[in-house]
């Protein structure tokens, strides 16, 4: 068995540090690239900055809510604070986030191609996300909007006097970028793996975008249509959704959820990518049962189509289309529920590390693990009927959206930052961000479970005093939080000038990726890519990465 | 005429190998994207199956007050465009350059044909009273929402159509030679015509002919 093997340290000084950062300094070298690499960054910047925006007015949010009394947001900005974290969270953070930045920089890497299928169409994707993002921030600036990420219908078309319109634009117009990078990766996993790179040899992380992808290109325009009907029906007083003309509100909700719920499985399926490289890599061990994490995500994607009416048990649809939803809801833990056993088999005698990336790993095993489970309490029609539109399912989606997803976004980012720069962070720092971000997490979105549980309902700002314990709780862990998320952006700038080089393969891993220089050069490899053998090679120890530097193992008292 | 070697490399981009394997990820991924626009369409004509289940009189008689004159004639139009379409993405293939360059004219015009029929027939509707709101010439308002239908569904299919922009941008590529005729761009192009076409097709029996069978 023969693994394509690289040696970096035996190129010549020229090639070793030529790389893709140093094709050019300009502004307009950057502007105007076409490397997925260099359109990987540009993502990161912008999605950095829609990061903040959003963070901050999540602070706004924790710091109205730490007294019950309205003191000092107004009602009406309180519903203005909460729609803008949504909206920024949701589309212009949360769906984009893995798939535009690490996938963008990975796909062709860890498929052995030199960019992307349409590498023009890339970075279109990204100036029609910047056009999104602009027209989100002008809808900030002039007041913002006050109906919810969810847009419900009839609030949104009849009533709501904020600036429905440009935010839903702003949400359609990224939807374009969304598309377009989702079909170029489906063109680019379809139409150039690398010579012996079959499917059942992808990488994890590659699946996991390839049914992401399929995801966004069959949801997101379900969702950019619904927004459509929206602005219409308020801008030239057309009926969609107008009761009084004989039109149904309810319509909406079930367009919105089809898409919206799916857009779950976009944020999480490319977390379930990055953390099965992760937890290979740092346990030294083959993935357990590759073939049935690929099938799971794939069930994931189909299913994940048809449980959208658990959103919906309290909207007043019938009790036969809602027991088939939550039937369907069950059903779809199952996929999820493999993964997290097949990552906790992977880690059963293996030859555990916990380095910065696979602690944020294990802290998202057991954060996603909880928010699953509560979703099971979800899905069961009677005890959703309780606990509909409380901090309960707050609790609930956080736990799978920021425990989930955004936990396994930093673990992916500190596992291919020496990638991406050639730059190793210092590890004991990152070590304890992670760790903060696990009990910050925890801190916050615990407490909401119980206050849900007894009633405190979401979107309110203020609330009987008995509720005052828990927000406090959730306030102060809040603080914890964007410490965790501030902290990684001190150490992995300051590792960019003053960071250890990382050479080719820090970690010792398998995937292509780590078989060229980093940062890797423009078009990507030195040489032609040829694979001969499965992904995660990591056991026996005589096959791993990088064996033939390894002393060989052997027992007490073997002799050879 | 045959391809010469030269003209298959200028056609070639990166990080393509062979123009073979462009042409049919240029395809492949066109076939993608209109996965996405039948979902985009279909969101709203699950509408349409709704509304025209619960009100099913209301839409026969809102359906009639359309022009069917104008819809059939933008049919033949269209189904016209998309036969010189093909014609254009085959010939360009074959490097018949003359069949190629007419074709692709032929199209774009038959694609603004179809426009400026569709501004008449707006025109029309207009001065009617057709528009959903205050002065709607139909009293029942569940009339109102055939007709909102009608306004969202021809106009998103409208600015589908404005794509013969790029469609006279090959052309004139192509005439300038600026663009290879063994540019996979060309099929890419074709078949998002043909779906501009398909989306029509639907479109016609259900905003046209409801309620003109009695």
């Amino acid at each position: 068995m023969s693994e394509v093997t690289f040696d970096g340290a035996a190129l010549p000084t020229k090639e070793r540090t030529r790389s893709y950062l140093t094709e050019g300094h300009t502004l307009s070298s950057w502007l105007f690239t076409t490397d997925h690499k260099r359109i990987a960054i540009l993502y990161m910047a912008a999605l950095t900055f829609f990061f903040f925006v959003g963070g901050l007015a999540a602070a706004l949010i924790r710091l109205e809510l730490f007294t019950p009394e309205g003191d000092l947001l107004s009602a009406d900005g309180y519903n203005r604070a909460f729609t803008l974290h949504g909206v920024i969270m949701v589309w212009f953070f949360l769906v984009p986030s893995i798939p535009v930045t690490l996938g963008n920089f990975l796909l062709p890497l860890m498929i052995g191609a030199s960019d992307v299928a349409f590498p023009k169409l890339n970075l279109t994707s990204w100036y029609i996300f910047m056009a999104a993002g602009l027209l989100a921030v002008y809808t900030i600036l002039v007041g913002g909007v006050d109906t919810g990420w969810t847009f419900y219908t009839p609030l949104s078309t009849a009533f709501s006097n904020s600036h429905v319109v440009t935010a839903a634009g702003a949400v359609f117009i990224s939807g374009f970028s969304t598309i377009a990078t989702s079909v170029n990766f489906i063109a680019t996993i379809h139409m150039l793996r690398a010579p012996g790179m079959t499917w059942f040899r992808l990488p994890l992380f590659v699946w996991a975008l390839y049914t992401v992808s399929i995801v966004m290109v069959l949801a997101t325009p379900v969702l950019a249509m619904v927004l459509l009907l929206v602005m219409a029906e308020r801008v030239l007083g057309i009926p969609f959704f107008d009761a009084a003309r004989g039109g149904d509100p309810l319509l909406f909700q079930h367009l919105f959820w089809f898409y919206s719920h799916p857009a779950v499985y976009i944020m999480i399926l490319p977390a379930f990518g990055v953390i099965s490289e992760i937890v290979t890599c740092f346990s030294r061990r083959r993935i357990f049962g590759y073939s049935f994490m690929v099938y799971a995500m794939l069930w994931i994607t189909v299913i994940g189509f048809m449980v959208w009416g658990h959103h919906m048990f309290v909207s007043g649809m019938s009790i036969y289309a809602s027991l088939v939803f939550s039937f369907l809801s069950f059903i779809i833990a199952v996929p999820s529920a493999i993964k997290v056993f097949n990552w906790t088999f992977t880690l059963y005698r293996g030859s555990v590390a916990f380095d910065s990336p696979m602690l944020y790993a294990i802290g998202f095993i057991g954060l996603f693990t909880i928010g699953g489970l509560t979703g099971l309490f979800l899905a069961a029609v009677p005890v959703d009927v309780h606990v509909t539109d409380t901090y309960f399912v707050v609790a609930h989606f956080h736990y799978i959206m920021v425990g989930g997803a955004v936990s396994a976004f930093y673990g992916g980012l500190h596992y291919w930052w020496p990638k991406m720069t050639g730059r190793l962070y210092p590890d004991g720092v990152a070590r304890f961000a992670a760790i903060l971000m696990f009990f910050g997490f925890a801190f916050t979105f615990t407490p909401m479970f119980i206050m849900g549980f007894l009633g405190m309902p979401r979107r309110y700002y203020t609330y009987p005093p008995e509720f005052q314990i828990w927000h406090v709780l959730a306030s102060s862990g809040a603080l914890l939080l964007a410490v965790a998320y501030l902290m990684p952006m001190a150490y992995l700038g300051w590792s960019l000038f003053r960071g250890q080089r990382a050479g080719d393969d820090p970690w010792w891993a398998t995937g292509l990726e780590w078989r060229t220089t980093s940062p890797p050069p423009k078009e990507n490899f030195f040489a032609p890519v040829r694979v001969d053998n499965d992904p995660y090679e990591y056991h026996p120890e005589d096959v791993g990465p990088h064996h033939e530097h390894k002393e060989p193992f052997r027992t007490q008292g073997e002799v050879g | 005429m045959s391809v010469s070697p030269q003209a298959m490399h200028e056609a070639l981009r990166e990080p393509w190998h062979s123009l073979h394997r462009q042409r049919q990820g240029v395809s492949f991924g066109v076939w993608v994207f209109l996965a996405s626009e039948v979902m985009f369409f279909s969101g709203v004509l699950l509408l349409y199956a709704m509304y025209r289940i619960l009100y099913s009189d209301s839409f026969a008689t809102a359906a009639r007050e359309s022009n069917i004159w104008f819809g059939t004639i933008n049919t033949a139009v269209l189904l016209t465009s998309s036969l010189t379409m093909a014609v254009a993405s085959e010939g360009a293939r074959a490097g018949l350059r003359r069949l190629t360059l007419w074709c692709l004219l032929i199209t774009a015009l038959l694609g603004l044909t179809f426009l400026v029929i569709k501004g008449f027939e707006y025109r029309e509707d207009i001065t009617e009273h057709l528009i959903p709101g205050p002065h709607f010439k139909l009293p029942d308002p569940t009339a109102q929402i055939f007709w909102a239908l009608y306004w969202l569904l021809t106009g998103v299919h409208a600015v589908h159509v404005t794509i013969i922009a790029l469609v006279a941008l090959f052309n004139f590529q192509a005439w300038r030679r600026l663009r290879q005729l063994t540019s996979p761009a060309f099929e890419g192009l074709a078949l998002y015509w043909h779906l501009v076409d398909m989306v029509w097709i639907f479109l016609y029996p259900l905003i046209y002919l409801p309620g003109r069978s009695g």
